[in-house]
């Protein structure tokens, strides 16, 4: 026992990985067994991830030796507060969809690509959970690559045609940034000799005037920033979370955006730190960037007529809330953007799970074709109205926690400016929202009864039900929050 | 005529060239920890005797030669290999991909010496299948494949 609870670090990211190319044997087998390997790995890697956070909640940060080589030249994971609590959040995520996926999957993937596509799902868990558990900025660029590879081939895996092009589009643009960030990596490798995280800590300070650490940092927020589709450059993001399969946009917008900020505020705020943000004015770019995402999100979102895109456009608009605490630095607002990292990944991803099963009963994707669903579809109507109850911040849910959080944090910060882009957001959410919910409950009736799923309306319901359970507990996951991001602005964090 | 001509000599040239190429790529692959090259190398060139062969013979012949499953099968085998020598070393006590403590030989370095052999092999395996499926995929894409695609459309 004791051999597998002290390789947990590394297991968390091997088991999806071994799985992923087990899965193909196993399907030849019978097809029915990698749907149930991927829930059983899944369920795996959230109990480990929840038990790797609880330990470093308890005794500090873990830190683990690939291979036991030490750290500044071997590969080190580290699991402290911040990348625990992300690890829980991408984890607990993946569950879900993973149960939520066989239901849909029927309908969205050719028959014989079906066990290709539970293998790409796991491989696109394992990459993002690397992504998060490294400590090292070499490793983190290729579990980004992994994580992106798979995504590739999971959003072209749909029938869909538009799905090709959406794909094709992400993969320049991904690679793109990719690349930046390796470009980043390769300059600060030139200059310290080192990619070991906490060990560039150490060494950056002292060449923080160097142009080439200034050009890294650029490289570095560029390329991150077209990972988690700041705006302006989300122009990937809609085609995508609109073509892919149910399940692929349900992981992809509850994790993939959201580990792309994780890494944009561990390569900022861990690998340089709040000094050097504060000295380049880097939260004044991002404040600038992520209130235009706010509210051109809210705006564009406003504008669609596909659900699907609607959804997408709100996503841009609410991976500006997690920047725009980082863009403010002080330990109330970043607070706010990490625990959206949580909050946003329910409400969107419980939003896509249901749109998911509107597209498999009804086959509609039109906002105008879901009135009177209500009536036909009580469980998963309720999911959605919570979710967007959420979306709009309406007290006892999630989605009011953060924006409360934000918005303390902007008066902190004397940005009081911030406050009614934050409102004016809010308001706009609820006119997006709400005439679906209105059209919903008081449209005219279609005549069938229709219910969802329950293989599907389980894991929606769970993940709805959570909105309103961290709504109400809001305190479990805020005080880690803060503490991730008091260790983050505390100087260093790692 | 002389079209005929060439396709005797490129197939004759094909059928001594091969097991040559498929020899150096075990070579390459086998001296991978202690010369240039390695696993990654070594696949690749065992690929491009399979491909060579498709690319002379047809790509009929070279799938008969070369079944799908197999190669389907063997890039997830070399993967596991490489995980399973990551996972043998927990088990003896170690952490993931710690050669030293394998247990093979008597002492640290030949251990590791063997760990990074399995690996490299598993590399070759993995990376020679995934190129010979990655050539067939593109070169047997067909009419049949693109209809299914436009009929789910919509």
């Amino acid at each position: 026992m004791s051999i597998i609870t002290s390789n947990f670090p590394v297991l968390l990211v091997i088991t999806p990985l071994i799985v992923a190319v087990c899965i193909p044997l196993l399907g030849r087998i019978n097809k029915r067994i990698p749907p149930v390997a991927a829930v059983v790995s899944t369920a795996f890697t959230l109990m480990v991830s929840i038990i790797l956070l609880s330990t470093a909640l308890d005794s500090g940060p873990i830190s683990y030796w690939l291979g036991n080589w030490a750290p500044p030249w071997g590969i080190e994971y580290v699991v402290d507060t911040l990348s625990g609590f992300v690890l829980v959040v991408v984890a607990f995520m993946a569950l879900m969809v993973a149960l939520y996926t066989p239901g849909t999957i029927r309908d969205e993937v050719p028959n014989d690509k079906e066990t290709t596509f539970y293998s790409l799902y796991m491989l696109l868990v394992a990459g993002l959970l690397g992504i998060v558990i490294t400590g090292d900025v070499f490793n983190m660029y290729v579990f980004i690559e992994i994580s992106s590879l798979a995504g590739y081939a999971l959003i072209a895996s749909g029938k869909k045609r538009e799905a090709l092009t959406a794909s094709f589009n992400y993969l320049i643009l991904g690679t793109v940034g990719a690349t930046f960030f390796i470009i980043g990596v390769g300059l600060l490798y030139m200059v310290t000799g080192t990619l070991n995280m906490a060990d560039l800590a150490s060494r950056l300070p002292e060449i923080y005037d160097s142009k080439v650490v200034l050009t890294a940092f650029a490289f570095f927020s560029v390329g991150l920033s077209l990972k988690l589709a700041l705006f302006p450059l989300h122009i990937w993001l809609p085609k995508v979370y609109t073509n892919a399969p149910s399940a692929v946009s349900s992981l992809m917008a509850a994790t993939g955006t959201k580990v792309a900020a994780y890494a944009l505020i561990r390569i900022t705020l861990s690998v340089f730190d709040v000094e050097f943000s504060r000295s380049v004015d880097f939260g004044s770019i991002l404040l600038v960037l992520s209130c235009a995402a706010i509210i051109a999100g809210s705006v564009l979102a406003i504008s669609q007529t596909n659900i699907k895109m609607m959804l997408a456009y709100s996503s841009v608009g609410q991976v500006g809330y997690i920047v725009l605490g980082l863009a403010l630095l002080n330990e109330t607002a970043l607070t706010g953007s990490l625990i959206h990292i949580l909050n946003h990944a329910l409400m969107k991803g419980a939003l896509f799970m249901v749109v998911g099963i509107i597209v498999f009963r009804t086959g509609v994707e039109e906002i105008s074709g879901l009135r009177g669903l209500g009536r036909c579809m009580p469980f998963t109507m309720a999911a959605f109205t919570i979710a967007s109850l959420s979306m709009i911040g309406v007290p006892l849910t999630v989605g009011f926690i953060s924006k409360w959080y934000l918005a303390v944090g902007a008066v902190e910060a004397g940005m009081w400016y911030v406050v009614p882009v934050i409102l004016v957001s809010s308001v706009l959410t609820a006119v997006y929202f709400w005439r679906i919910v209105e059209g919903i409950y008081f449209g005219k009736a279609a005549n069938v009864t229709l219910k969802g799923p329950t293989g599907l309306l389980v894991p929606t319901m769970i993940v709805a039900a959570l909105c309103v359970v961290f709504g109400v507990a809001a305190s479990v996951p805020v005080s880690v929050a803060r503490l991730a991001a008091s260790a983050l602005l505390g100087g260093g964090g790692m | 005529m002389s079209k005929r001509v060439g396709i005797i000599v490129t197939k004759t040239v094909a059928r001594v060239v091969i097991p040559f190429i498929q020899l150096f790529a075990l070579y390459v692959i086998v001296h991978g920890d202690s010369g240039p090259g390695g696993g990654f190398q070594g696949g690749v060139i065992l690929g491009a005797s399979v491909i060579l062969y498709a690319i002379i013979f047809g790509a009929k012949a070279g799938r008969q030669w070369v079944k799908q499953g197999l190669t389907d099968v063997f890039s997830s085998i070399g993967v596991l290999l490489y995980a399973g020598v990551g996972i043998v070393a927990m088990i003896v006590g170690g952490k993931y991909l710690e050669y030293n403590v394998l247990p093979i030989g008597h002492d640290a370095h030949i251990a590791s010496h063997y760990g990074i052999f399995f690996i490299e092999v598993g590399v070759g395996i993995t990376v020679a299948a995934v190129m010979v499926t990655i050539f067939f995929e593109t070169a047997q894409r067909d009419k049949d494949d693109l209809k299914d695609r436009g009929s789910g459309d919509g």
